[in-house]
């Protein structure tokens, strides 16, 4: 019994950040970089059915992303993981979702889990895609924004809730192997033990290629991709009037906001 | 390929909102005889005929499903049986929960162009172009789809508003293919009403997130709220960690701020997803100590610095005040 997660190393913004000199992109020198945080809940959940499993069960977190990735490889490690993949190589650059996926993919057929957890989006793209595109790749049923798992390993289907929206959750049945998108909250994310942490960090992360997994230079980077980025702006901000000064000037004026909506609601 | 096809949503028997913006946002891209067709999956397509016979639409295509509620294995036969009928330059669908479950495995399969969570589109020397965000919302990105003839968007809720003048568009009857589902329904479940807080009837909210800290900094924004007669609301993460009922989130898997006139966020960093549930109140305060948040963005005041300051300020300020 095997489930494999699919994992992201997100970057969020410094304060100060410039462009990349062709406009496509964000300097990555400004670039600050973490475990994709639906990452984190949908490892807790592969691990937390690797505890509760009778059979012999082996949890592996798969990345695709050069070799700074390693680090949320090695959290994944510490907090679970029995193995962590890592696939790269340069021609990999300027790749969509879509051809993230057909790496995720190649390295599922490879390693034939039972489920293959990947996080509804990432908290930096939000594209809510790539979990689903590798499903497709696969020709595995699939199911988006799972809040809630029933499943026993070995068993043909699992049960789960989906979150839509207002609140409202969909109770489905699945055949697996399947693709499930995890959602936030559907546990609590453990933090990792000293202790684990030293582990992970004597552990071998397996690094492979796309050619190891059989896909050419067609099939990744822009070419492989289904949309291609033009250019990178900062948005228009809004109009937001700032309320300068101290914190009791600023009080004091959005209590004046707050006295003037009471004034004018009956 | 020519026209447009949009895919639009039901569920359990009432038309999704967002289903109708997509009408607004096709018009701009009509080319010289193109046709914008709104199709609508299910058992009895029938009933949403005249909710979406809008200005815009030319044609409602009603395709006939075995599966009453969305499935993915359903949608991706259906809506791919429809584009490779019809051959679309553009297909647009709702950026929704059911999406995220088909969109992106109908591009792998067709072969589509594909964006999501796009919140503009426009032609550019007649390519295609499309607008999201990236980085946490921080940056803007277009994004276009070089040698795809037929591109499949997503588009964010509210980015447009619905055609308001109803019209009468031709009714073509699809029946979808067979599929042999991978996944059953079995049944939908509410939220439980854990407290008798109304958010979505609350002309006056408080909503704290993330920026709190911890759970023993919720009481103080509570007593806060009670002083100046706010209903307390919260973000996603804090009622996933439990410190406040899930009845309090706002946002698209929570309650959405129907009736809210002020809004005052503190510690919200403003994730496309809390946005959804509050963006249109038309008194946003914005209280954060990160000034690139996103929440200034919808926000029609902002204040930059600390909350606990700004919080207790305040409650200063309407100290003597009856709650």
């Amino acid at each position: 019994m095997k489930i494999l997660v699919a994992v992201k190393q997100v970057a969020a913004l410094d304060e100060d950040f410039e462009f990349r000199d062709d406009g496509r992109d964000v300097d990555p020198d400004f670039l600050i970089r973490d475990l994709n945080e639906w990452d984190d809940f949908s490892l807790e959940e592969a691990v937390k059915i690797k505890e509760a499993s009778a059979e012999p069960t082996t949890v592996v977190a798969v990345s695709v992303g050069p070799g700074e990735v390693d680090e949320v490889l090695r959290k994944c490690l510490a907090k679970g993981a029995d193995r962590a993949v890592r696939i790269w190589d340069d021609a990999l650059e300027g790749s969509d979702p879509i051809a993230i996926a057909r790496v995720l993919a190649a390295a599922a057929k490879r390693e034939a889990p039972d489920l293959l957890f990947a996080g509804v989006q990432s908290s930096d793209q939000s594209h809510a895609a790539t979990g689903i595109a590798t499903a497709a790749f696969l020709d595995w049923p699939h199911a988006a924004v799972v809040s809630q798992l029933t499943f026993a390993p070995g068993a043909a289907t699992a049960v789960f809730r989906r979150e839509l929206e207002g609140g409202l959750l969909q109770e489905v049945e699945i055949r697996c192997p399947a693709v499930l998108t995890i959602q936030l909250g559907i546990n609590t994310p453990r933090y990792a033990s000293l202790r684990s942490i030293k582990q992970a960090a004597a552990k071998p992360i397996e690094v492979l290629s796309p050619a190891d997994l059989g896909l050419g230079a067609a099939d990744v980077g822009e070419k492989g991709s289904a949309s291609r980025v033009r250019r990178m702006f900062v948005p228009d901000k809004g109009h937001a009037e700032l309320i300068e000064g101290g914190a009791t000037a600023q009080a004091a004026r959005l209590a004046a906001i707050i006295r003037e909506f009471k004034g004018t609601t009956p | 390929m020519s026209g447009i096809l949009i895919i639009a949503e039901q569920r359990r028997g009432e038309l999704r909102a967002p289903s109708l913006e997509l009408i607004t946002a096709a018009q701009p891209l009509r080319r010289p005889g193109d046709e914008v067709s709104i199709a609508i999956l299910g058992k009895a397509p029938e009933r949403h005929v005249s909710a979406l016979s809008l200005a815009g639409a030319d044609e409602i295509i009603t395709g006939h499903t075995a599966a009453a509620e969305f499935d993915p294995d359903t949608f991706e036969a259906a809506v791919g049986a429809l584009i490779t009928q019809r051959r679309p330059d553009v297909v647009l669908v709702p950026h929704s929960v059911d999406s995220f479950g088909y969109a992106a495995a109908l591009a792998v399969k067709l072969g589509l162009g594909f964006a999501t969570d796009v919140y503009d589109i426009r032609r550019i020397d007649g390519e295609l172009v499309a607008t999201r965000g990236g980085y946490g919302q921080k940056v803007s990105v277009e994004v276009d789809f070089p040698g795809r003839s037929t591109v499949l968007l997503a588009l964010r809720g509210s980015s447009f508003k619905a055609p308001e003048q109803s019209s009468a568009p031709r009714v073509t009857v699809f029946e979808a293919p067979p599929v042999a589902g991978r996944s059953q329904t079995r049944d939908f479940i509410e939220l439980p009403a854990t407290d008798d807080v109304d958010m979505t009837g609350a002309e006056f909210i408080l909503t704290i997130g993330r920026g709190i800290g911890e759970e023993a900094n919720v009481a103080q924004f509570r007593e806060l709220a009670d002083a100046i007669g706010a209903t307390l609301g919260c973000s996603r993460p804090i009622a996933d960690a439990g410190w406040l009922p899930k009845s309090r989130q706002v946002g698209q898997s929570g309650k959405t701020a129907s009736a809210c006139k002020l809004y005052i966020a503190m510690g919200v960093s403003g994730a496309i997803q809390h946005l959804a549930g509050m963006k249109h109140v038309s008194t946003i305060v914005a209280v954060n100590s990160d000034a690139g948040a996103s929440i200034f963005g919808v926000a029609k005041y902002g204040i930059v610095g600390d909350i606990f300051e700004v919080a207790a300020e305040l409650r200063r300020q309407f100290e003597g005040d009856a709650a």
